[in-house]
């Protein structure tokens, strides 16, 4: 093959990389931009959506579709479920403190990663894809689940600007946002507000996790990547900006693609990395965010 | 008995006590604790940045795989012998501390984690990248004849247990001191008040760069203990996780107190040791361990006593 088929593949490998980054990234920004909370167990969050998918399509009979259905509607339900908890039991109770915060989702991390291992295994396992059909290029053949993906991908981040920009939910969520104590006065439930904010968050992020698990396997320690690439992508592109956050995503994901193509992933990584904590220290309010964390 | 006269007893009746369990323990105990010790130097020198300065940093895996790897590489590439290598990770540790410091210490709270926590990351990655000298995951293994400091092989049992002793009460010594002198009282000060102490014309950055140094010279010291003494240097030591305990080991010691990284040490190792005998969920224990902790005690367990009935424990 010669190098410009092979940009288009990479660029292409890079926009599903994106779609589902975006998805997860727009979930850790929204917790971040409402409640102030930095959550480490985001990462977990997506770990549960993929293998809670993989439990999915062993108990709903019947073709893939069918379950892969029903693993899109459920999977993020109850991820959203078990963060809302989370919220109510422990965050809630430190007050949304920020240090204190950090550490407790540290250990949620712990204690979701060992949920998994103990109730799941330690094995990688492939979730089948709702359907298969090949796209055929000039030059290659192209998984039409991949462009499936990055399709519903983009579905699902213009319906959470819609919620957030054009519903009473919406509204809700922003005027808590704004101002914590005078949404109160104003006879807003903000326990109930930041429980939905962080079961929404997780949602996403299993969502994506759904979405992707039919081209990577479900794995107890999936999580770390996502979680560091949506630390990435949310600073990169301010924290709290719903459009920075989706440009961030496009940028993050296909940049990876393209240098994991043509050079080694790792280095990507440790490049993507130390980006990061640079425009952190020389620009705290991201490249598109007028906010410093 | 005057106050300093107190608490410097107490310290040293504390350090004569793990002296004598050099002869008094048996050959398993004496291994845990010799790893108990460094790991609870490592975890000193946390407190000095975290529990004194304020400074929560997610990345001082970083500091002690500069240790680690700064020892362990010269020993096995270089033909460095122990004592001259365990210098070198020392100073390596310092000077990781003072680079990320540097740049790091621009930004506060949540951003300075994240940016440490960054910084970690990509060091923990180049490990992996440059798998050719540092055999990535697997990891080195130290050869017994590159263990001998000053004539005595510290993979046996006795000459390592006293090297970890060495290493653990120059530590603390050096630790006790410096958080009763002025300096550390201006460490302290700004954890308080940051704004007060600029006020007051101490200058924030400098000492929080010189807090984060000395913590990373303690990190370091005890990455490249970790090396000599137990032979290995592998990756899975400078991970994420490897931030993530000695901020565990401290937050239950008593974040801020002298003894402190000793006790949380002590008790999370033989905790995730007792519990290892019915489950094999140890990350459980760590997770559930920090969630308890930060709702139902912050101040760890020197801490608590402190507030209730030891008012002058530092």
């Amino acid at each position: 093959m010669s190098f410009g088929p092979f940009l288009l593949l990479a660029l292409m490998e890079g926009m599903v990389t994106s779609a589902v980054l975006a998805l997860a990234a727009v979930g850790l920004s929204l917790v971040f931009g409402i409640m102030r909370v930095v959550n480490v167990a985001h990462g977990e969050f997506f770990m549960l959506g993929a293998v809670s998918a993989w439990f999915v399509s062993q108990w709903v009979p019947g073709p893939p579709a069918v379950a892969f259905a029903a693993a899109l509607i459920l999977c993020p339900l109850f991820v959203g479920a078990i963060a809302a908890l989370a919220d109510m039991v422990v965050l809630k109770r430190l007050n949304y403190e920020p240090e204190a915060t950090i550490v407790a989702t540290i250990g949620l991390l712990y204690i979701l990663q060992q949920a998994a291992l103990s109730f799941y295994g330690p094995d990688a396992r492939p979730v089948p894809a709702p359907f298969n059909f090949r796209v055929q290029l000039p030059w290659f053949g192209y998984s039409g689940y991949k462009i499936a993906v990055v399709a519903a991908s983009a579905l699902v981040l213009l319906g959470v600007w819609r919620l957030l920009a054009k519903s009473r939910v919406g509204l809700i969520m922003r005027a808590t946002q704004y101002d914590r104590e005078t949404a109160r006065a104003f006879g807003i439930n903000v326990d109930r507000v930041y429980a939905g904010v962080f079961a929404l968050g997780g949602g996403l992020a299993a969502l994506a996790a759904v979405l992707i698990v039919p081209i990577q396997q479900a794995h107890y320690l999936m999580g770390t990547d996502p979680l560091l690439l949506s630390f990435i992508v949310v600073i990169i592109g301010g924290l709290g900006s719903l459009r920075g956050t989706v440009i961030a995503a496009l940028l993050i994901g296909l940049s990876d693609g393209v240098i994991s193509t043509f050079f080694a992933p790792t280095l990507a990584k440790i490049v993507a990395t130390l980006l990061v904590a640079l425009v952190l220290v020389f620009r705290p309010q991201g490249l598109f965010g007028r906010r410093a964390l | 008995m005057t106050l300093s006269t107190r608490i410097w007893a107490l310290h040293l009746a504390v350090l004569a006590a793990l002296l004598a369990g050099s002869v008094l323990l048996p050959a398993y105990h004496q291994t845990n604790v010799a790893k108990v010790m460094v790991l609870a130097t490592y975890a000193m020198g946390y407190n000095i940045a975290f529990g004194y300065t304020g400074l929560l940093s997610l990345g001082h895996a970083l500091f002690f795989g500069a240790g680690l790897y700064g020892a362990g590489l010269l020993v096995q590439h270089a033909g460095l012998p122990a004592g001259p290598a365990l210098l070198a990770g020392i100073l390596a540790g310092g000077a990781m501390a003072a680079a990320v410091g540097l740049l790091a210490l621009r930004t506060q709270g949540v951003a300075f984690m994240i940016v440490t926590l960054m910084f970690a990351q990509a060091g923990y990655l180049t490990i992996l990248y440059n798998t050719a000298w540092t055999r990535g995951e697997e990891g080195i293994v130290i050869a017994r004849e590159a263990r001998m400091l000053f004539g005595h092989d510290l993979s046996a049992d006795l000459p390592r247990y006293l090297a970890a002793f060495a290493l653990f009460a120059a530590g603390l010594v050096v630790k006790l001191w410096l958080v009763r002198s002025p300096t550390g009282r201006v460490m302290i000060a700004l954890r308080e008040n940051e704004e007060r102490s600029r006020m007051l014309g101490y200058d924030p950055y400098a000492r929080k760069l010189a807090a984060l140094v000395i913590s990373g010279l303690y990190a370091g010291a005890a990455g490249a203990a970790y090396g000599l003494l137990f032979g290995y240097v592998g990756a899975s030591l400078a991970s994420t996780q490897y931030s993530i305990l000695p901020l565990l080991w401290v937050l239950l010691g008593g974040a801020g107190t002298v003894l402190g990284p000793l006790v949380g040490a002590l008790s999370m190792f033989y905790l995730i040791d007792y519990s290892s005998a019915f489950t094999t969920a140890s990350l459980l224990v760590v997770g559930v361990a920090l969630v308890l902790l930060v709702l139902f005690a912050p101040r760890g367990i020197l801490g608590t006593i402190r507030e209730r009935w030891l008012k002058w424990l530092p």
